[in-house]
């Protein structure tokens, strides 16, 4: 990372700051007060959008420490989610649980159903452990499927809104707040968990994990708690999910989902706390982007053509990404940011 | 006990098929490293094709097959030319990533093209309807094994007695030095690639022939990885059983079971509770070769 001309670190605290300039300072306070102050200016439809994002965020953040970090490709993320969204929705809606409850157990449950399909990850690596991942997305639909006289199966459940004593989150703005403040509070975490002890070690089995064994790092414990902090923040974000539609069905987690949490990182940037961010913002902006363009193409093109612009463009950003840029926007974005510093030298 | 044998002559359709996208997958594997989650759409581009050259066009049988074959090739070369070898030498997730988008792609090409619709060209394809006393031998199961095994039997004489075999399977083995001798390695992924296209297409058109095109057809691709594990990720032999085994006991299993069961479905995820146990159990498969690292 490059850090702007006179800026030295004189210890490792320093080092390891993930706010080095009062600029920095500033942007984030800038950018916090810009989020806070949105539904001001903003209509539904945008915060709706921006809730999504933000939900999004919240699940792609654990995706990142699971495989931008730690190296454990998962094309399960959906299927986690849906533990947590259905653990949420059963408590709440069934047992009457408040939400601030079942939030935390959904999280947990996510969790620890990410263990179980993280145990294969000691014995295989690469394409083997992405097969197990899909494997575990089809086998919890299907498990929530048989389960289907506590989750309603097919039919969905409805569920309630969050409220704090008689305050109901249910307008769009009140959401947004709660969903945006889960959301920071995540990023938050998930930046200050890969500079600790645990996330180097993660960093350590990504890079080499036969030298990180040698090291003295435990693979199995720390796979696993990869497995158990990417599957708790999969959880909290299919609880969020589900209350925010106020209703559980599977249709909010496909298969294809888990596929574009993992284009996200790519997108944005492996191992890069704001490019996971970087990623969900761009790729759900092509979707509305896609669902504005698409009916004018059906008009004019084909009837079908809205439907297969989606797919299309979201296939083809992701091969470009790829081809041209594999360590994706966070990198670009650094790469920008030292061009600003530099200018007009080269070096 | 007619029951029974209905359901494992049924399963053994549904592993054929299996077996036909996991030797496509098994080809590629073995030439360049790379993992292929798209082969289950080659399958259906193929039957889509058929059901243009076949219906639309008009065209006879052997004139369709060319055309479709001539349409594989080219769809082969593009896809190793534009959206593989950039990705030589990256990781395994770029490679998957990279197939998965393309089969994305795919999907939204047949969907602008074909409307994504169910189209039958039913009656157009000579069909071989079998029966053995009581139990029918539905036509899917000849075509797709008379495929099969022609497609298995091909391969192996062109891995064992041609000088592009052999090159194909030097470069399995280790790509930089068959550089130093000489051999145009990306040639050899190419044609991997090209063989791969050509043979899900081939395939689709004719089990599309039986029981018509769909989109689905594409999802049996990911189920079809059951079968790429448990046969060995690197034995086109291997393809052959595996899908015949899974096949049949995915029937067996849904046939008995389902009515046990309140939500039913036991056939969608069954090669999905394999898959984990062989991973867990045997990651090398029933043929494959023990090359896993194990940590």
């Amino acid at each position: 990372m490059s850090l702007p001309c006179g800026i030295f670190a004189q210890n490792y605290a320093q080092d390891m700051g993930a706010l080095r300039t009062k600029t920095q300072w500033l942007v984030l306070l800038v950018f916090l007060v810009f989020l806070a102050a949105c539904p001001l200016f903003f209509s539904d439809r945008v915060l709706t959008i921006m809730t999504i994002i933000g939900i999004t965020i919240v699940s792609v953040q654990g995706l990142n420490i699971l495989t931008g970090y730690c190296g454990q490709i998962s094309i399960g993320h959906a299927g986690f989610m849906a533990v947590g969204a259905y653990t949420s929705a059963i408590l709440t809606a069934k047992l009457g649980v408040p939400f601030w409850v079942a939030l935390p157990c959904a999280a947990l449950a996510a969790g620890v159903v990410g263990l179980i399909f993280g145990l294969p990850s000691l014995k295989i690596k690469g394409f083997y452990l992405i097969m197990a991942t899909i494997a575990a997305q089809f086998i919890i639909v299907w498990l929530i499927i048989q389960l289907r006289g506590i989750t309603g199966g097919p039919d969905g459940l409805s569920v309630p809104r969050p409220e704090i004593g008689s305050f109901v989150f249910k307008s769009k703005t009140s959401y947004f707040y709660l969903v945006m403040i889960i959301a920071c509070l995540a990023t938050f975490l998930a930046q200050n968990i890969v500079r600790t002890r645990a996330g180097r070690a993660f960093v350590a089995i990504r890079d080499n994990d036969l030298a990180a064994e040698v090291m003295g790092i435990n693979l199995f414990a720390y796979k696993l708690l990869a497995f158990f902090i990417g599957c708790v923040y999969a959880g909290v974000a299919g609880s969020l999910l589900v209350h925010y539609f106020a209703f559980a069905c599977l249709d909010q987690f496909p298969f294809m989902n888990s596929v574009w949490y993992l284009g996200m990182l790519i997108v944005g940037g492996m191992g890069s706390i704001p490019g996971a961010i970087f990623g969900a913002v761009s790729l759900k902006l092509l979707d509305e982007l896609v669902t504005i363009v698409g009916p004018v193409l059906s008009a004019v093109v084909a009837a079908q053509a809205a439907a297969s612009l989606a797919l299309i463009s979201r296939g083809v950003v992701i091969m470009l990404f790829l081809i041209f840029e594999p360590r994706g926007l966070a990198h670009r974005w650094d790469m920008i940011k030292g061009y600003y510093r530099l200018w007009p030298f080269s070096h | 006990m007619t029951f029974f044998l209905q359901l494992v002559i049924t399963g053994f359709a549904l592993g054929m098929v299996y077996a036909l996208i996991a030797i496509g997958f098994v080809i590629i594997l073995k030439c360049s490293e790379a993992f292929n989650i798209a082969q289950g759409h080659f399958v259906m581009i193929g039957g889509y094709l058929g059901y243009t050259f076949l219906v639309t066009f008009k065209l006879p049988i052997w004139a369709s097959l060319v055309g479709a074959i001539v349409v594989a090739i080219i769809i082969g070369l593009l896809i190793e030319r534009l959206a593989l070898r950039p990705l030589v030498g990256q990781p395994v997730l770029a490679v998957v990533m990279m197939t998965i988008a393309l089969s994305t792609v795919l999907d939204g090409v047949v969907t602008l093209v074909w409307g994504g619709e169910y189209k039958t060209y039913h009656g157009v394809l000579p069909t071989i309807n079998l029966q053995l006393g009581e139990l029918s031998i539905p036509s899917e199961t000849t075509i797709a094994m008379i495929v099969s095994v022609v497609a298995v039997a091909a391969l192996m004489l062109l891995f064992r007695y041609t000088k592009m075999g052999l090159a194909m399977r030097a470069t399995a083995d280790d790509e930089q030095v068959v550089q130093s001798v000489g051999i145009r390695v990306t040639s050899v992924y190419a044609l991997s690639w090209v063989i791969a296209v050509v043979l899900g297409v081939v395939g689709g058109i004719l089990l599309g022939g039986v029981s018509g095109v769909k989109t689905e057809m594409a999802q049996i691709g990911i189920k079809a990885f059951a079968v790429v594990l448990l046969g060995g990720v690197n034995s086109i032999g291997g393809a052959i059983v595996a899908g015949i085994i899974l096949g049949v006991l995915e029937n067996i299993a849904a046939g008995y079971l389902d009515p046990l069961l309140p939500g039913g479905g036991l056939a969608n995820v069954f090669p999905f509770i394999v898959m984990i146990v062989v991973l867990i159990f045997r990651p090398y498969g029933l043929f494959g070769l023990e090359r896993i690292e194990r940590i």
